[in-house]
């Protein structure tokens, strides 16, 4: 569509704006600020440069945390898309039970992120919970507050069951805005369903996919509260991601310079990381 | 390449019909010859598209049979009918180059790549896309890519009609008349049987050499474009084709002769009328086959005259009817009272919508 | 064919299952006594008990969270909405100095992770004297919001021909006339497609609503996770807590059920 060249329109993105502006811009001066200066508590602070950049960039604990950060979401990733897309693929059309299916799907994304952690360390808990209950009565050894592994388990089926129905709801209502002629006419063509899957319903999705993509990898690379409360980054730091990481240093140990310059590392990383994925995505459309 | 005929069919959308106001569908029985032109025609929720979809085989008939030759197709998917479609809106494969989007078809009945090749470069000369094989199909313009839907259609040798769905409704109004001349050309060359469902009267007339007209579900008519003009089988074909359409006129019949507003008129068919026939009796005479006449002839008022370009429009009234007629331009109109002749051999009864058979046809 | 049908209502069934069974769970642990519950494992609650509802609904540190958590759930969501719906607008229609800067820099603040904010966030509401308000708490969730929301609604109004708007001006409407009566109807999909985003991302956060209220405002989750440390581990309680905040969560779905499948698809694919 062509846009016409207008001024004037900055007046209706004011509002925003002032909003956004007032709750970006001032806490991530001080974030700024505080990455830049040493204080020794009683409201004074020095100029510190740039060390603690460098100290958390060679810092091994950060580089832990990054390393299972990058594992936890890419496994999520790899599990939630295309789950995601194969379970919106086997659904219905039409009917009466689709919108019970899409409202009882649509459940686990509307409960509080802590409740979410609650839940499933109830669910989990190996005497009392029905899923440790049950793995342990089959012959497993499951205790996800004692070993590493299963606690690692517990966390990325508990993203799973959170948050594969966003990715399902994008690409059911992807699939069903596409029109019916597609489907007849590769019919006509004598495509095979993997024909259609690869040549109609993969290039219409595109676009809800590439959203379905950055929100989860946004989202889940920014996650703290569930796996707060389902194993609070244990047993060990086994599970200790970049936002449990951080708030351990910020508001458990108060040190607010390598807090904040970590912030300011973790959000460059988390840009940085979207660009490359929204140009690599969209790259084709373009063309 | 096959005769299509669809025998005693009749379809409804919902489960269980009844009555006949059940049917989208009305009982029809047509052949489509080998290698016609045929255009489906009516105004949209008529059932023409049904009824296409009945042929392709996305949609199986409540009752009666589809036969390609003399084989029942009924239970067959698209794909085992050999048949090829172009949709309303152009489907074209996004992600394809317009070469790929040809041979897909071919592809994915496992032809040998030399041959789908050659077929593609022979169909995309055709149809003119052989300077953009090598682009993306979704990058070109919507005739662009209805040729395309058009051209995966033409590449297979097997197929036994192809099919319009209004296949014009997106293309710019001055691209619309080029693609149409194109498609009567390659129907010519290819001398495939076409069907091409449209309301739109021109695209129906120019070409097909033979129209379906169908309303409310049912077919009124079948019949070569001169004929629906000159013999409309139903007032509804009168109506709907021919601009301005056919002067409709409530009348009498008394032994044999027609009566409109009191006074006797000629017709070719009111002879084979009985009297005391059911249902309303309707006069039809096309605007074109109505003259003013000083002399004698069917008393009138002027109401109003508009001009068309070639020739003057006349609205008048016999009594409280409207009577529309055509008169070549640079010709004088008489305002307020005058008198109408209609040509007799032009001019028919019909009976509750339906021609009145029978008479001197010309 | 029937191997499809079968896979057609199986996958999705087995799914749904699977989403179930931890709901179920805790909705059963709210049933339980806390005898129960440390006792033994039961599939179903063998002492049925309602006291860990009557607990909540009597106690006012416990409905109080509910109450204010939807305050400033519904604030916030009026807030993000109405301010984007004309920024939207000039996104989607006209040209300006720096409007693609701004888009993307608005959308960055969505990437910002709330863990980076906290603590300057308690510091700025602090300052301007707005610690532990609904209003705090709504406004700092418009940092994520006010983004998703301009985006969703952008996409929506692009879908819009351009023509409607002219149309509407030939016809002698003003601009607020045409925007209220004739625009904002023809995007309501999209409107409530960016309500339930909304409201979706403020009713689960949980970090920074937490961090910015103390006793007044503070949210039923945060109670919860107070009374998980403080008053030890009463699972039956906090099982009946978190089994009420799935209640909200649910009918919003209902609300917006038939804008789920069209409208989730962002106005244009």
């Amino acid at each position: 569509m062509n846009k016409l060249q207008n001024n004037k329109a900055w007046l209706f993105v004011l509002p925003v704006f002032a909003l956004v502006a007032f709750n970006a811009i001032i806490p991530l001066m001080t974030v700024v600020n505080y990455s830049v200066q040493e204080t020794f508590g009683n409201n004074e602070f020095f100029w510190a440069g740039v060390i603690w950049f460098q100290d958390i960039l060679q810092s091994e604990r950060f580089h832990a945390s990054l390393g299972r950060q990058a594992i936890f979401t890419a496994s999520i990733l790899a599990i939630e898309m295309p789950l995601g897309v194969a379970i919106a693929l086997t659904m219905p059309r039409k009917g009466p039970w689709v919108s019970v299916c899409l409202v009882l799907m649509a459940l686990p994304l509307l409960i509080p992120w802590n409740v979410v952690g609650a839940m499933w360390n109830i669910f989990a808990l190996p005497d009392i919970g029905f899923l440790g209950h049950m793995l342990n009565a089959i012959g497993f050894d499951f205790n996800f507050t004692r070993q590493p592994g299963d606690a690692w388990f517990t966390l990325i089926l508990m993203d799973v069951w959170h948050w594969t129905s966003l990715v399902v709801l994008l690409a059911y209502a992807g699939l069903s805005s596409i029109p019916d002629a597609y489907y007849q006419a590769a019919k006509i063509d004598g495509a095979g369903s993997w024909a259609i899957f690869r040549y109609i319903q993969l290039p219409k999705l595109s676009r809800v996919l590439t959203i379905a993509f950055l929100l989860r990898f946004m989202d889940s690379f920014m996650i703290y509260t569930e796996p707060f409360v389902l194993t609070g980054g244990g047993p060990g730091n086994s599970t200790t991601l970049l936002s449990i990481d951080l708030v351990k240093i910020a508001l458990g140990q108060f040190d607010l310079g390598p807090a904040a310059a970590m912030s300011l590392i973790y959000f460059l990383i988390i840009l940085l990381l979207s660009w490359v994925f929204y140009t690599v995505m969209t790259r084709n459309e373009e063309q | 390449m096959a005769k299509i005929t669809l025998d005693d069919l009749r379809h409804a959308y919902g489960e269980n019909p009844e009555r006949p106001e059940d049917y989208a569908l009305q009982q029809l029985d047509i052949t489509f010859e080998d290698g016609g032109a045929y255009a489906l025609l009516g105004p949209s929720g008529c059932g023409k598209t049904t009824l296409l979809n009945i042929i392709s085989g996305l949609l199986t008939p409540s009752h009666g049979e589809v036969l390609f030759d003399d084989e029942d197709v009924t239970g067959l998917a698209p794909d085992q009918r050999h048949i090829a479609q172009v949709f309303q809106f152009p489907v074209v494969y996004d992600t394809m180059s317009v070469y790929d989007n040809l041979a897909f078809p071919l592809r994915n009945r496992g032809v040998p790549e030399a041959d789908v090749d050659k077929k593609v470069r022979e169909i995309a000369a055709m149809i003119d896309l052989e300077d953009t094989l090598m682009n993306r199909a979704s990058g070109l313009t919507a005739d662009g890519k209805q040729k395309i839907s058009l051209g995966r259609g033409l590449v297979r040798s097997d197929v036994n009609v192809i099919m319009f769905d209004e296949p014009l409704t997106v293309i710019d109004p001055h691209l619309k008349w080029q693609l149409r001349s194109k498609l009567k050309e390659l129907h010519q060359r290819v001398k495939r049987t076409m069907i091409y469902v449209t309301h739109d009267q021109t695209e129906a007339l120019t070409f097909a050499d033979k129209v379906v007209v169908m309303n409310v579900g049912e077919v009124v008519q079948i019949g070569t474009p001169v004929e629906l003009f000159e013999t409309p089988g139903h007032e509804f074909v009168g109506h709907f084709i021919g601009s301005p359409g056919m002067n409709i006129l409530d009348c009498e019949v008394k032994g044999g002769q027609a009566f409109l507003h009191g006074q006797p008129i000629a017709t070719s068919n009111a002879g084979a009328l009985k009297d005391g026939a059911e249902g309303p009796l309707r006069l039809g005479v096309r605007p074109e086959f109505v003259s003013l006449s000083e002399t004698d002839g069917i008393a009138a008022d002027v109401v109003k005259v508009s001009d068309s370009g070639r020739y003057q429009i006349v609205e008048t009234r016999v009594g409280d009817m409207p009577v529309k007629l055509l008169v070549n331009e640079g010709i004088e109109i008489p305002t307020g009272k005058t008198a109408l002749s209609f040509r007799a051999d032009r001019t028919r009864v019909y009976r509750d919508g339906w021609l009145v058979a029978g008479g001197a046809e010309a | 064919m029937n191997a499809k049908k079968t896979a057609g209502w199986l996958v999705p069934s087995l799914y749904i299952l699977f989403l179930m069974l931890p709901i179920y769970w805790l909705i059963n642990m709210s049933f339980k006594t806390t005898n129960e519950i440390l006792g033994s494992f039961t599939l179903y609650p063998q002492e049925f008990t309602l006291d860990n509802y009557i607990t909540i609904f009597t106690d006012p540190t416990w409905y109080m969270g509910y109450v204010n958590s939807i305050a400033y759930v519904t604030l916030n969501t009026a807030i993000s909405v109405a301010v984007a719906l004309p920024a939207a607008y000039a996104f989607s229609r006209y040209r300006f100095i720096g409007d693609k800067h701004l888009f993307f820099w608005l959308l960055t603040n969505r990437m910002a992770p709330p863990a980076v904010f906290a603590l300057p966030f308690f510091q700025l509401y602090s300052a301007v004297g707005l610690f532990d308000t609904h209003i705090a708490v709504a406004l700092a969730h418009t940092l994520f919001n006010i983004p998703l929301a301009v985006w969703i609604l952008e996409g929506f109004m692009s879908g819009v021909p351009r023509e409607l708007d002219e149309t509407a001006y030939v016809d002698g409407h003003s601009f607020w006339s045409f925007f209220g009566k004739i625009f904002i109807p023809t995007i309501a999909a999209g409107i409530g497609v960016a309500c339930f985003f909304c409201f979706m991302f403020s009713w689960v956060e949980l970090l920074l609503a937490k961090t910015l209220t103390a006793v007044e405002a503070k949210p039923i989750a945060a109670t919860m996770t107070k009374t998980a440390s403080s008053s030890g581990y009463e699972l039956g309680l906090l099982a009946a807590a978190g089994t009420l905040t799935i209640i909200p969560g649910a009918f919003v779905i209902y609300f917006v059920r038939n804008y789920i499948a069209k409208g989730f698809a962002l106005g244009r694919v």
